[in-house]
């Protein structure tokens, strides 16, 4: 059976920069995948390749069998890969309710005529819609915030809208660059559930960006980790801790142990 | 022990102790007739069901059966459920549970936030005989261990993936749970393979099942329901022992909601939204068995973090939280106010002098002037309605407040603003209340007047003892509490407290926490002390008279109050200890505690009191590090000013050392005048005290 999402040979430099370097890689559907590694280690340039926003030297990105490397953001969006940022992105003067029904655009298929009469299918797509944005709320646990500024939010709270936002697409492979970056402990742990749900309730695919190897420890099936934008082991987390090369990516220059 | 002689004007009678009919929890004759005629105010259904469930059956079956019943808001709307689709849901609920092996007598456990599921659990579980017990969802693991093995539960309702690990946490210990039924399957998949979960999904499902083989076993257990029967458990508040769960029958629960809907015209139509834990016996008796008498609508909130938006959108008609809840809310208002604009704040302050004038006129039952009245309803326009639509107290028409005693300054806030706050009591031993402020009659150092069929008496001891219907039939699995609890069929509530002339119920205190004179008057010197500490310029009191003559009090002033008031008149002082011993701040403190003594009983009343000399200090362990006062170290350090009160001197010398900050100690003698409230003042309180 063909992977979900298939990446060979991937290259990406910026002028002499190599940001990315024959980086192969794939992700079976409903798996949730991990990639990690230091600071600058190329992580969130993959996502963007991904997504659309870099476009690769060399290398072929498929989804479901489709060669998507050169598509632009939208289409890749319309094909089912959805993305959470690493910081937050949304409309920060706008409610939560406001920015998740934003993001149901793209499911939205009644035209100006309907839109203009309104009543018939604008509002029956439009109650649909709504429905959806509601029971993502109830997912999320984001009905305390229904209706508050997004700018006004708590940042743990945020991060949990951004997610919730990309979930509004209806993916079937949902892009996570750390979203627990900058989190209490209390607030890692609870986007760590709701990364498991999202995984197991609704079946999505995951690849999830994170520096922090002892998060993806009990969440992922399978774990890359990227150093200087090669791909320098990959595997079950566990075998993937022990390898003597990761352990130097990460700890060679930090004698005390824990990576920041 | 006495009977407490009925007070003239209240409704409310007592037997004399010497014609206590047969059965110890029969009414006399006289209170029966009275209940009897309250109860004609109910509806037919209300007055001739015999069990909750039997009620539900004539409400599905009623004129109502059509009105909302419960609401629950779910996606961001508010869905409704009819009279008709409730009595359905629990009857597939409860074919649910005959097919789970569920007998009569048993008991479910129930660990969720108020959702349907929990009033379906509830319903059909009594609609079959057994009993349902509701466990708080801020338990821990252990706390939940025990909830469950003191009620002896074999099937277990729990919310949600977060209650289901605590009970596989200490599945070892519950091997008497058969099954656990869950109601959001979110989380639950790798639970999935074992046999002891079900969802609530499938509960129905398999009541559905039953159902079609026998189409009337419940309706027939319903029918032969028995009044007598415990059908739910509550936990009685355990601040010294372990929490005990409180054995309630429908005859209980019942008596209970047919007089407080009667007294207070609950009717169908009313909006109620329930949003504190239904295993406490407050909510229970508001949401279950009065909503089921009175036929209002119970509003589930959507999630506990929403309950504040869910209360505007419900506007709800009655209202009942403990005292922090209305504590909380006014401190919401105050806040909100000192934020908003200038003119805002003006109108809001001047509305709110206006409101509270007013409330102290109508508490004293006083009639109030036009130009007033005028004032007041131009505020009412300008203010106080929106205030409340902020709140979703538009519709308010009653609330109530119970579990402990709220301060005077808050109920007079919410008076002000048009809120019908009224004070009421009872314990999970007496189904939730049997007193309660009526309205136009609201006083609030009382609890209200008891309901008509409900015996209170006080007994020598000081203790408030209620007998009737109300009162549960004991604790379960604990006979021994249940023998310590009851005294001929009186309960003992643990609470010390009178009746006043109005017939209103006074609580003074914890019968354990209270003091007796050498006249044997019962007495709280924490009542006492907050009374005074209720002043700005008493910053701690310390309360004696435990087997003394009289009440007597050492007095800490408020340094910078009293600071700030010598200062205003030109009164000169040094250090704090010079500033207590003025004698003018000594006449402040007077008018003080003659206007606290106004308030007391003339047998609470404070003799004499001396203004200490020196601030009481957790770091010299006067105080406890949670702010109590320790009253005999107290006595034993301030020995002379303490002996002082008693033996009445005017003055005594007291030497004590004074240390400055920079570590000298200075040996110092102080006089310290002993102030002796006389005859008057002592009994009804300075003039100008009373007028304030």
């Amino acid at each position: 059976m063909p992977h979900q999402l298939e990446i060979r040979g991937l290259h990406l430099s910026f002028g002499g920069l190599r940001a990315l370097v024959d980086v192969n890689l794939h992700v079976d559907t409903g798996e949730l995948v991990a990639v990690i590694g230091p600071n600058g280690a190329g992580k969130t340039s993959l996502i963007n390749c991904i997504n659309g926003f870099y476009r690769p030297q060399a290398g072929t990105i498929a989804f479901e069998g489709r060669d998507i490397t050169r598509l632009p953001p939208h289409a890749v969006a319309a094909l089912g890969i959805a993305r959470a940022f690493q910081n937050v992105e949304l409309f920060r003067g706008m409610s939560v309710l406001e920015n998740l029904t934003l993001a149901r655009h793209l499911h939205l298929r009644y035209g100006l005529a309907h839109a203009l009469a309104y009543y018939g299918r604008a509002q029956a797509e439009e109650a649909a819609n709504r429905r959806f944005v509601e029971e993502i709320l109830d997912f999320m646990e984001l009905e305390p915030y229904r209706h508050q500024v997004v700018g006004t939010l708590a940042y743990g709270v945020q991060k949990r809208v951004e997610m919730a936002r990309a979930l509004c697409l209806e993916p079937r492979l949902l892009l996570l660059d750390e979203p627990m970056a900058g989190m209490t402990v209390a607030e890692k742990e609870d986007m760590a559930r709701f990364i498991i749900d999202v995984n197991e309730e609704r079946g999505t695919s995951i690849i999830l960006i994170e520096h922090d190897l002892h998060v993806v420890m009990d969440l992922s099936s399978r774990v890359y980790v990227l150093n200087f934008g090669r791909v320098i082991a990959s595997g079950p987390p566990q075998e993937v801790a022990r390898d003597p090369r990761v352990v130097e990516a990460y700890l060679g220059s930090e004698q005390a142990g824990e990576p920041a | 022990m006495k009977p407490f002689p009925a007070a003239g004007g209240s409704a409310h009678s007592t037997a004399p102790a010497g014609a206590a009919p047969q059965d110890p929890r029969a009414l006399s004759d006289g209170l029966a007739a009275q209940a009897a005629e309250l109860y004609s105010a109910l509806s037919p259904e209300a007055r001739t069901a015999q069990t909750l469930p039997q009620l539900l059956w004539a409400r599905a079956a009623g004129p109502d059966r059509h009105r909302p019943a419960l609401r629950h808001k779910e996606f961001g709307i508010w869905n409704q459920i009819t009279w008709e689709e409730y009595a359905q849901y629990v009857r597939w609920t409860a074919q649910g549970l005959l097919a789970l092996g569920l007998k009569p007598g048993e008991t479910v456990a129930v660990i969720a936030d108020n959702i349907p599921e929990w009033y379906y659990m509830e319903l059909a579980a009594q609609a079959i005989g057994a009993v349902v017990a509701g466990i708080y969802q801020s338990s821990v693991a252990r706390e939940v261990a025990y909830g469950v093995q003191a009620t002896g539960a074999v099937l277990v309702l729990a919310e949600d993936q977060e209650q289901v690990d605590k009970l596989l946490e200490v599945r070892d210990q519950i091997p008497q749970v058969r099954r656990v039924i869950y109601e959001d399957p979110r989380g639950m998949r790798r639970y999935r393979d074992d046999p002891w979960f079900l969802s609530f999904q499938e509960l129905l499902e398999l009541g559905k099942a039953y159902g079609g083989q026998h189409p009337d076993a419940v309706d027939r257990l319903v029918a032969q329901g028995d009044p007598d029967a415990v059908c739910l458990m509550c936990f009685s508040s355990g601040t010294t022992d372990l929490p005990k769960p409180v054995m309630l029958t429908h005859r209980n629960v019942l008596a209970m909601g047919r007089h407080f809907t009667a007294i207070e015209g609950f009717r169908p139509g009313d909006d109620y939204l329930s949003f504190l834990p239904l295993a406490w016996m407050g909510e229970q008796m508001m949401a279950v068995a009065t909503g089921l008498v009175a036929g209002f609508t119970v509003n589930c909130p959507e999630e506990v973090e929403t309950i504040d938006h869910d209360l505007r959108e419900i506007g709800p008609h009655l209202i009942f939280s403990p005292p922090r809840v209305w504590e909380a809310q006014m401190r919401q208002i105050r806040v909100k106010m000192e934020d908003s604009t200038w003119l805002k704040r003006q109108v809001f302050h001047w509305g709110l002098h206006v409101g509270l004038k007013v409330a102290d006129l109508r508490f004293a039952g006083q009639p109030v002037p036009l130009s007033l009245k005028l004032l007041h309803r131009f505020f009412h326009f300008a203010l106080y309605r929106l205030v409340q639509d902020r709140f979703g107290f538009l519709r308010l028409r009653k609330a109530y407040t119970a579990g402990a005693a709220l301060g005077p300054d808050v109920f007079r806030f919410f008076h002000a603003l048009g809120v019908n706050l009224k004070q009421g009591y009872g314990q999970t031993e007496t189904s939730g209340i049997f007193c309660v402020h009526r309205d136009g009659d609201i006083k609030f150092e009382t609890v209200g007047t008891p309901f008509p069929g409900v015996e209170v008496k006080v007994s020598d001891q000081g203790e408030i003892m209620v007998r009737g219907e109300i009162v549960c039939r004991g604790y379960y699995g604990r006979d021994d509490a249940t023998q310590a609890a009851f005294t001929d069929g009186w309960l003992h509530t643990g609470d010390a407290g009178y009746i006043d002339p109005d017939g209103h119920l006074v609580i003074i205190d914890r019968l354990q926490d209270v003091m007796r004179t050498q006249g044997g008057e019962v007495f709280s010197p924490q009542f006492i002390e907050n009374k005074l500490k209720f002043s700005h310029y008493i910053k701690e009191a310390v309360v004696f008279g435990d087997g003394l003559p009289y009440v007597a009090a050492l007095i800490n002033i408020d340094a910078a109050t009293v600071g700030k008031w010598a200062e205003d008149r030109r009164i000169s002082y040094t250090t704090y200890l010079d500033l207590s011993q003025k004698p003018e701040v000594a006449r402040l403190i007077r008018e003080e505690v003659a206007r606290v003594n106004a308030r007391l009983k003339p047998e609470h009343r404070i003799r004499r009191f001396a203004l200490l000399y020196k601030l009481l200090d957790a770091d010299d362990e006067e105080l406890t590090r949670t702010g109590k006062v320790r009253r005999t170290l107290i006595a034993q350090r301030y020995r002379p000013l303490f002996e002082a009160l008693y033996d009445g001197r005017q003055e005594v010398p007291v030497r004590t050392t004074f240390h400055y900050q920079d570590g000298r100690v200075q040996e110092l003698e102080v006089r310290v005048a002993i102030q002796s409230l006389t005859g008057e003042e002592a009994q009804d309180g300075l003039p100008a005290a009373a007028a304030g």
